[in-house]
């Protein structure tokens, strides 16, 4: 298994722990005590707001971590160009992204304009957004294994 | 078991073999990309840019065809071009 495709595995794990993590500890704290929230645009912005951030922090963490074990375990030094194929195989993952992210936020709007609840639509943007990082790095596992 | 009919070949391995049995790794040190793009390369499973193609045949000092070869009759666009224009002509 190549270096790119530690790095996905690693990532995907990495964003299954945040988002699980993170709506645990809103529900519990926030969501349990008091329903209403769920109707509250505020609180949906200020999860959202908090969420991007501990997302990247946790992400760049979780990498560094795995750089360090990669080194130790295997010996193998990180690699120092992205190439090509690198590039081509990234903008390819982005696009699959980008359409579903699109694809959720066409849902989000639709339960809003099916006269559904704001928080289904939050909830529809957050799922989008996750699932779109999910179909990209497991897109680039699949490329990095096919050739591009 | 399914017959995979090749649109471009390439002569790497061979090549390699006889630059001393250069590595996969040597190569991709001097045309500027990974050793897995390299792999890649070689298994068919990735088509290089031209500009890399014609590193590639530059470190080993050859021309570009002898590198890479192309065979029309299994490339797809060419089998619709040449419909195209044998449907334009009996027209």
């Amino acid at each position: 298994m190549g270096h790119h495709e530690k790095q996905s595995i690693v990532s995907i794990i990495g964003s299954v722990l945040v988002i699980g993590f993170y709506s645990l500890y809103v529900y519990r704290n926030y969501i349990q005590a008091d329903m209403e929230l769920l109707n509250d645009f505020q609180f949906w912005g200020k999860s959202f707001l908090y969420l991007i951030p501990v997302a990247i922090v946790v992400q760049i963490v979780i990498q560094i971590l795995f750089a360090i074990a990669n080194r130790i375990i295997t010996q193998e030094d990180l690699p120092d160009i992205t190439d090509e194929r690198d590039k081509l195989i990234e903008l390819k993952c982005i696009r699959i992204s980008h359409w579903i992210f699109i694809l959720g936020f066409m849902l989000a709007m639709g339960s809003l304009a099916a006269g559904m609840k704001p928080y289904v639509m939050f909830l529809t943007l957050i799922s989008s957004g996750f699932l779109a990082t999910l179909a990209s790095e497991i897109a680039k596992i699949i490329y990095y294994r096919m050739g591009a | 078991m399914k017959e995979e009919k090749i649109m471009i070949s390439n002569n790497i391995r061979r090549l390699r073999f006889f630059a001393n049995e250069m590595t996969q790794q040597e190569l991709a040190d001097k045309t500027g990309v990974t050793r897995q793009t390299i792999v890649a390369i070689e298994n068919g499973k990735y088509f290089p840019s031209l500009e890399l193609a014609f590193r590639i045949a530059y470190t080993f000092s050859v021309q570009l065809s002898d590198v890479f070869a192309y065979f029309p009759e299994n490339d797809p666009v060419h089998k619709k071009v040449i419909a195209k224009q044998s449907k334009k002509e009996k027209q």
